[in-house]
């Protein structure tokens, strides 16, 4: 059924959030909330250095210390082949996965992990890591993207041949793989073009800095059945890895999703887990790992750094008639950085004729890239949103015109295949044209930027089950951890089939053993895919009870009508009889055929891709370089907000995400190739007085294909914060920063070189 | 395994006593939000902790022959809330009240800021520039010792190993006199010090200045105390000349590294800069121009 066009009692309201009480009253049971009798700690032995061979690794002093239960390091480890999936948001390799968890041979950055211990305290296991001896031979490392380019940079992977160039490379490097888009002649579009424009610029990789440390629990039973109680974006997600790392059936293994403290894509993979298990199997008893804030920064993953050049061509009228970039993104030590997403998205706004794009994923001695908010595109779109704020200015046109006059519509081709569909942006650009922030006048000193964003969405593999428990009261869970507020979204699309109160629907999540499988949150896929999935598990119920109505008046169900969470007849024909609501029909469901509750599986397709444009005011010190960003608003084409208050949350915290990649955050690195800066001291997100309010703008372009006319909402605020903070410096100061972060000793910087 | 023991004396002797008589590293625990933090992270381990917070009249704030006397283990939020010392000097309470948090403040103390011997120390260049008193005691006794003359180098301070700070004299304030503190940091709260820079003037009744102490944080390896940029101020009202000429000397007593936290370069400009803004704030509290906070 659709209910685009229906009235809507619940859907679209602001009822309390389900998990706020827990939350705040600190009751809510996250991955470190959950012991065990006789739990032992386990710890994780980091490499200091950023590239060695592992010589040797004597853990013997470790094992005989009391209080150590188990040591383990890759030999106790399977040795997993190279194996490719695509899962989520990027490509994962299950070998690299492994080493990834416990270094095999080579350490390649800072912050590996070569051993674990199993201890009765954590201050045992802190000695006992003391006491693992490791023999390294260091070798030459490389951080940056360019230099791990460079022809005579240590090599990461003796077997890494460069995929996507022919004929097939002969000399490995650290070049994982070239990927290439085209559409149209670039050159021609170039030669036809009345100005030209191109420029060069670098961003910092950021890492996702959820609030919750990686952490789980593991049980091993005699039986060899595993237990396993951790958050993430996935529990199915750490059932699968941990059994293939492991080499175990998943059947063996049941995880139980904890509350999660923010993921943002950097808990779409494992670090802990298959080693918590395996120490927990070695030692015989329950084994938690938590990981400390330094562990997070050292040894997990953050999106991308980025090298990416920009080149527009435009007629005078401001049509653009060329576009090229090259991008060369970062991957940390194994290969899969979001280069390709990245080659998609700068240039999915616009409808240009002629497209050229080149893209390198490049390794280097640095944490492996893990998915953080619509992967990539922030990166390409900080570059060409900066380049059309600066072709703007050169053909003399006002930059949002510039954009209406280039945006993809409906029909729009893009230059890596598909066609735009149902898609908003002309919507979100004609709200920024009519919001009172846009039209406002700029007060003096300030200056104001707009960048816009595009995301994909994704849908795929949900279940949901809906129970009608015995007094009437509503049960919907699914396979999928609440990471933007999906208890209440499910929820709510539940009540609103069922025309009953949000106050009669609980919205759980079922660990792995309890529901069918549901792929995990990644792709702004949930409210889409898992919602669509509770809706029809929601109607399915609604069938059932029709029938069982049906049942009670003797008619036929077809002549039963289903409205405000009750049975009619429909019609005087079908007979005179008094309503039956959902506590009478579970009553009566014994006697009717027994419970009511229906499952659904779906693999959702139709994810409708989202558009977003940001405006923002800044003022800047001209003497220290300190940039305030004293207004900002957020547009963006949200399908249709289930709950408006989540989905302004997560505009505002993508927004307040890209502030900080724009201005503060990146990671610093000592000559020894060591993080300098792994703890939320001097990795600097922004603090809430750093921020002024943002206003989030819901434009509703509904999907066709979701029931509700949903829309995934997560990824695309992070997509223009940089481009529009970098135009709005722009604009008060006449200078193009380039290189993100845009910090106060680099605006200072330009100002003196300015003159 | 360390074993960690922890003292709480209520007498200066026994304080001293059980510091003197400690073999292994003894700490002096104040407030303990330098401390605490430290030994968590795993930097320091101390197998002693003598917390001085319970030997009478380490705690609280007395006005004694016109001039004020903080003790050592006074919290930061007790010393934002003191009236006398806000009408006094508005540049050390508000460099005191810019260290961490609203929970960290009341526990935070200017000894253990001082001692902590931090460069970027916020409370420290305001402390300086007060020209305020240290009373030490130890084995020997007790003695007055300048501020300045407490942190030697990043993490080390003159006392002995018997010795902490007991309070802060604080001069008697003459007439048109104020002082005035601001750091800058990249965000806008929860950060420590790129540079810091409190100033204190006494002016006389056309405007000029008669006294003037200047001190800067984070610009080498212990904060500093800038005679020369003093003296230029001296002697003149705060026009165009005498603030090139300040930011001029600020920079020049620069001796920074370049560190996660700023660039030599960047870090010796911005010191000009604030010591500039400094000045000029200081300079409007004396003439009685504004007492508002600088931040």
């Amino acid at each position: 059924m659709n209910y685009i066009d229906s009235s809507l009692k619940v859907v679209g309201t602001r009822p309390l959030r389900p998990d706020g009480v827990d939350k705040v009253t600190g009751r809510a049971l996250y991955s470190a909330d959950t012991r065990a009798a006789g739990m032992l700690w386990g710890k994780i032995l980091r490499s200091p250095h950023a590239h060695a061979r592992i010589v040797k690794i004597d853990t013997s002093k470790a094992e005989a210390m009391a209080g150590v239960y188990a040591v383990c390091s890759a030999a106790d480890f399977p040795d997993i082949p190279s194996e490719e999936a695509f899962v989520g948001e990027g490509p994962m390799n299950f070998r690299d996965l492994a080493q990834n968890v416990m270094a095999r041979g080579k350490v390649l950055y800072e912050g590996h992990a070569v051993a674990a211990v199993a201890a009765s305290t954590p201050a045992v296991a802190d000695a006992a890591l003391a006491a693992i001896e490791v023999t390294y031979d260091v070798l030459p490392y490389v951080i940056d993207v360019e230099d791990a380019m460079a022809a005579d940079a240590p090599v990461l992977h003796d077997d890494m041949f460069t995929a996507g160039v022919d004929p097939k490379p002969t000399k490995a490097s650290n070049i994982a793989k070239v990927v290439k888009f085209k559409k149209g002649d670039v050159e021609a579009g170039f030669a036809a073009a009345d100005v030209i424009i191109e420029d060069s610029y670098t961003t910092q990789p950021v890492h996702q800095a959820y609030i919750e440390p990686h952490a789980c629990l593991a049980t091993c039973a005699a039986d060899g059945q595993v237990t396993i109680h951790a958050s993430s974006q996935g529990h199915f997600m750490i059932r699968a890895y941990t059994a293939k790392l492991l080499g175990m059936d998943m059947s063996n293994i049941r995880v139980n999703p904890a509350e999660i403290g923010g993921g943002f894509g950097g808990k779409t993979l494992i670090y802990i887990e298959p080693v918590a298990v395996k120490l927990s199997q070695k030692s015989g008893r329950p084994v938690k790992i938590q990981m400390s804030r330094e562990d997070v920064f050292r040894g997990t993953g953050p999106t991308s750094g980025a090298s990416v050049t920009v080149k527009l061509g435009a007629k005078k009228d401001g049509t653009i008639v060329a576009a090229q970039t090259v991008l060369k993104f970062q991957a940390g030590a194994f290969a899969g950085s979001p280069i390709n997403p990245g080659c998609m998205c700068g240039f999915a706004l616009y409808d240009i004729e002629n497209i050229d794009v080149l893209g390198y994923d490049v390794v280097s001695n640095r944490p492996k890239v893990a998915a953080y908010r619509a992967p990539g595109a922030p990166i390409a779109s900080f570059a060409v949103e900066s380049l059309i704020d600066d072709l703007a200015s050169k053909l003399g046109m006002d930059p949002l015109t510039l954009r209406q006059k280039n945006m993809a519509k409906n029909g729009t081709k893009t230059h890596y295949g598909p066609t735009h569909q149902n898609i908003g942006f002309e919507q979100v650009l004609a709200a920024v044209q009519t919001h009172p922030h846009w039209k406002s006048a700029l007060p003096a000193g300030q200056g104001r930027g707009l960048a816009c964003g595009f995301w994909f969405n994704i849908g795929g593999e949900s279940t949901a089950t809906v129970h009608i428990n015995e007094d009437g009261s509503v049960t919907v869970a699914t396979g999928s951890p609440d990471i933007g507020g999906s208890r209440a979204s499910m929820g709510m699309m539940v009540a609103e089939v069922l025309g009953v109160d949000i106050s009669m629907v609980k919205a759980t999540i079922a660990d792995t053993a309890s529901i069918g499988f549901t792929h995990l949150t990644g792709g702004s896929r949930v409210t889409f895919a898992t919602g669509m999935a509770a809706t029809q598990a929601a109607e399915k119920v609604v069938d059932e009870l029709k029938k069982r109505a049906a049942m009670i008046w003797e008619i036929q169900p077809d002549a039963v009508e289903w409205r405000d969470g009750k049975a009619f007849p429909a019609g005087s024909n079908a007979g005179g009889f008094e309503p039956l609501d959902l506590a009478e029909l579970a009553l009566k469901a014994a006697r009717t055929g027994g419970p009511v509750n229906a499952e659904v599986s779906v693999n959702a397709q139709g994810a409708g891709a989202g558009f977003g444009a940001h405006i923002c005011d800044v003022s800047v010190d001209k003497e220290t370089g300190h940039v305030k960003i004293e207004r900002y608003t957020a547009i963006q084409d949200v399908g249709k907000a289930i709950h408006p208050s989540y989905v302004e949350g997560q505009i505002q915290g993508g927004a307040a995400q890209g502030i900080g990649w724009a201005l503060s955050e990146e990671y610093i690195y000592s000559n020894k190739g060591q993080m300098d800066n792994p703890g939320f001291l001097d990795y600097r997100c922004p603090v809430a007085s750093d921020l002024p309010m943002i206003e989030a703008v819901l434009v509703e372009v509904p999907n066709p294909r979701h029931p509700f006319g949903v829309r995934g909402v997560g990824e695309v605020p992070i997509v223009p914060p940089m481009a529009a903070v970098a135009n709005a410096i722009k604009g008060a100061t006449g200078l193009r920063m380039p290189d993100l972060p845009m910090t106060p000793p680099k605006i200072r910087a330009a100002f003196d070189a300015a003159g | 395994m360390s074993n960690l023991s922890y003292a709480a004396p209520t007498s200066v002797d026994d304080a001293v006593k059980l510091l003197a008589g400690s073999s292994g590293l003894a700490k002096v625990l104040s407030g303990g939000t330098d401390l605490l933090v430290q030994m968590r992270s795993g930097r320091l381990k101390p197998d002693l902790i003598v917390d001085t917070k319970k030997i009478p009249g380490i705690i609280g704030i007395r006005e004694e022959n016109g001039g004020f006397v903080i003790g050592a283990g006074t919290a930061g939020a007790v010393v934002e809330a003191h009236a006398g010392l806000n009408k006094a000097w508005p540049g050390l309470v508000e460099a005191l009240d810019l260290i961490g948090s609203t929970q960290v403040q009341g526990r935070c103390s200017l000894a253990g800021n001082l001692c902590n011997a931090s460069p970027a120390a916020d409370s420290v260049p305001a402390l300086f520039a007060a020209g305020a008193i240290a009373v030490v005691v130890g084995s020997k006794g007790k003695r007055e010792v300048p501020v300045e003359q407490i942190p030697t180098a990043p993490g080390r301070t003159s006392l002995a190993k018997d010795e902490f700070i007991l309070e802060f004299k604080l001069p008697v304030r003459p007439a048109r006199s104020s002082d005035a503190y601001l750091r800058f940091i990249p965000r806008t709260e929860m950060d420590i010090a790129v540079v810091g820079c409190g100033i204190s003037v006494t002016l006389n009744e056309a405007g000029v200045c008669t006294a003037a102490r200047v001190s800067l944080g984070a610009v080498a390896p212990t904060v500093l105390l800038l005679a020369d940029a003093a003296a230029i101020l001296v002697g003149h009202t705060l026009d165009a000349d005498t603030l090139a000429k300040l930011d001029a000397a600020a920079q020049a007593a620069c001796k920074p590294i370049n560190d996660k936290r700023g660039t030599i370069e960047y870090r010796t400009k911005v010191a000009g800069v604030l010591a500039r803004r400094v000045a000029a704030i200081a300079f409007d509290r004396a003439a009685g121009k504004s007492t508002g906070k600088a931040h």
